[in-house]
């Protein structure tokens, strides 16, 4: 079963893309390019002005890396980019291209337009200035799928395990995540929802915790992408948080917003807006905590790596890679931590749009 | 602002994939999990409460059976002293009416005794009376004969008076 998903998602990878492994053919200046740092400083300056990328840019390089781009870039050794092309689906007035990313460079890995189309700051935009509708699958877009696909094959696996142990004592997979299973359970879902309504919101809130566990801890993998730091991906948890929130809200709820009992009325014209605001608040600060945090963590890591570029030392390495790990298992909490908060919010919001009238 | 931005393809795909994966975690992951975690629940909640109902019985058929050990204890020590005091009262009577019969019996002899002596005592006085008139008759009579004759004839009669 595992087997037949991983070479489904390949299979659909594939595709539309190719493995690159161009090798990047520079000029005989290039080739010239002094590599020790006692060059004179004219030999610098015809450096930089013949190869604007070998400044290193730590801001452009953090910013591109927790940013979306319609490649999956994992190394450049050398001069060869060891990178994924993957498909691009647009629809422009023309109408629906499908085409792989590998269009817009040619085989000297320098951008080019396609069919009008061209890639700026990694964004697909038409040559002639018309809208154009990006629905490609991005790296953003192929980790979300594989993300998808792990969490499929885990949790089935997982179901699978149930069917065939009725019963009995949990193993394996099973009760790794049983624990954690049941503590979404009861203590996110039961606690704050209340033993009426829990079991109707349980199946969200699993949902939920685990894609964002499981995305955040695929951030972190080396050349992860930074699914959970994109503010699209937050709108939309924090979108259906919403509607799943106030669909569900009951008389006691909107009575709570609109005409807060025991309080004056005239108040209530000062109180009402102010709920109002919140119902939007609430959501919105589950968007901005989630990109914030993951963002951060990988724009505190990629910082730290930079830094060894930025001192042109390798004796500063050692220092960077022990804060680095550090970072990287405060990450690995904030993993866990994220996907808690925002779950466990989200079922506090639907607790408080579910409660019972009881004045 | 780029990082700000949210791009519209990453909110359709997340949208899509997400709402998909909802679908079917829910439906051939959460669903079948979350009952057999309630089975599994329910069946240990019923084992462990089966066990203290038996615990509690037991105690009850513990408690039951000294009950009835301790009854059939009083019962017994019952039928016991009952059937010492039936005996004793037997006992008792049994004496009584033996002693009453032994009264009874001696007072009868007594009296057939009492009876037989006064008419042994009357017989005996008629006799005397009658032998002291026989006596006195022959003392007359000798009398008017010979004296020594007389005499001899009243110790010979007293002789014969004391060998009746």
């Amino acid at each position: 079963m595992k087997k037949v998903y991983f070479s489904n998602i390949l299979a659909f990878l594939f595709l539309f893309s190719s493995v690159t492994f161009a090798q990047h053919e520079h000029s005989a200046d290039t080739t010239a390019t002094p590599t020790t740092e006692t060059t004179t400083e004219a030999v610098e300056g015809k450096h930089e002005e013949s190869h604007g990328e070998a400044k290193f840019e730590p801001g452009k390089l953090i910013l591109e890396h927790i940013g979306d781009e319609h490649e999956w870039h994992f190394a450049t050794i050398g001069h060869s980019h060891v990178s994924i092309s993957l498909p691009c689906i647009v629809y422009t007035k023309d109408g629906l291209k499908v085409f792989s990313s590998s269009k817009f460079k040619n085989e000297h890995h320098e951008a080019v337009s396609y069919e009008g189309l061209k890639l700026d700051h990694h964004h697909i935009v038409a040559e002639d200035g018309s809208a154009v509708y990006d629905f490609s699958i991005t790296k953003n877009v192929a980790s979300l799928l594989l993300s998808a696909v792990l969490l499929l094959t885990i949790f089935l696996s997982v179901a699978k395990g149930y069917k065939e142990r009725e019963g009995k004592a949990p193993k394996g997979l099973q009760s790794l995540l049983e624990p954690i299973i049941i503590f979404v359970r009861d203590e996110i879902a039961k606690n704050n929802i209340g033993e009426k309504h829990y079991r109707r919101f349980t199946p969200y809130l699993l949902t939920l915790f685990f894609f964002i566990w499981i995305n955040n801890l695929l951030g972190l993998l080396p050349g992860g992408a930074n699914l959970t730091g994109n503010i699209a991906v937050t709108l939309v948890l924090a979108v259906i948080a919403f509607f799943v929130t106030n669909l569900n809200g009951r008389s006691t709820y909107w009575g709570h917003i609109f005409a807060m009992p025991g309080v004056p009325k005239w108040l209530l014209i000062l109180l009402t807006p102010v709920e109002v605001i919140g119902l939007f608040m609430k959501p919105f600060s589950l968007m901005v905590r989630l990109f914030a945090n993951i963002s951060a963590g990988h724009i505190i890591l990629l910082s730290l790596i930079s830094l060894i570029f930025i001192f042109e030392s390798i004796a500063i390495s050692p220092i960077i890679v022990g804060f680095s790990i550090f970072m990287n298992l405060i990450e690995l909490l904030v993993a866990l931590l994220q996907a808690y908060i925002f779950t466990m919010l989200t079922s506090t919001y639907i607790g408080s749009a579910v409660e019972e009238h009881h004045h | 602002m780029d990082l700000i931005t949210p791009g519209l393809g990453l909110i359709v795909w997340q949208l899509v994939i997400f709402g998909l994966l909802f679908f079917l975690l829910s439906k051939f992951a959460w669903k079948p999990i979350m009952a057999s975690l309630q089975e599994r629940e329910q069946s240990i909640e019923d084992a462990l409460s089966l066990a203290a109902k038996t615990r509690q019985e037991m105690a009850e058929l513990k408690a039951g059976n000294e009950k009835l050990i301790a009854e059939a204890r009083a019962e017994r020590d019952r039928v016991l002293k009952e059937a010492k005091e039936a005996s004793e009262a037997m006992i008792t009577q049994a004496k009584s009416e033996a002693q009453k019969a032994g009264a009874e019996e001696i007072e009868k002899a007594r009296a057939a005794f009492n009876q037989e002596k006064v008419a042994a005592v009357a017989s005996l006085r008629k006799e005397a009376a009658s032998l002291s008139l026989e006596i006195a008759e022959k003392v007359l009579r000798n009398q008017l004969a010979d004296r020594a004759a007389q005499e001899a004839l009243v110790t010979s009669l007293l002789a014969d008076a004391k060998l009746n």
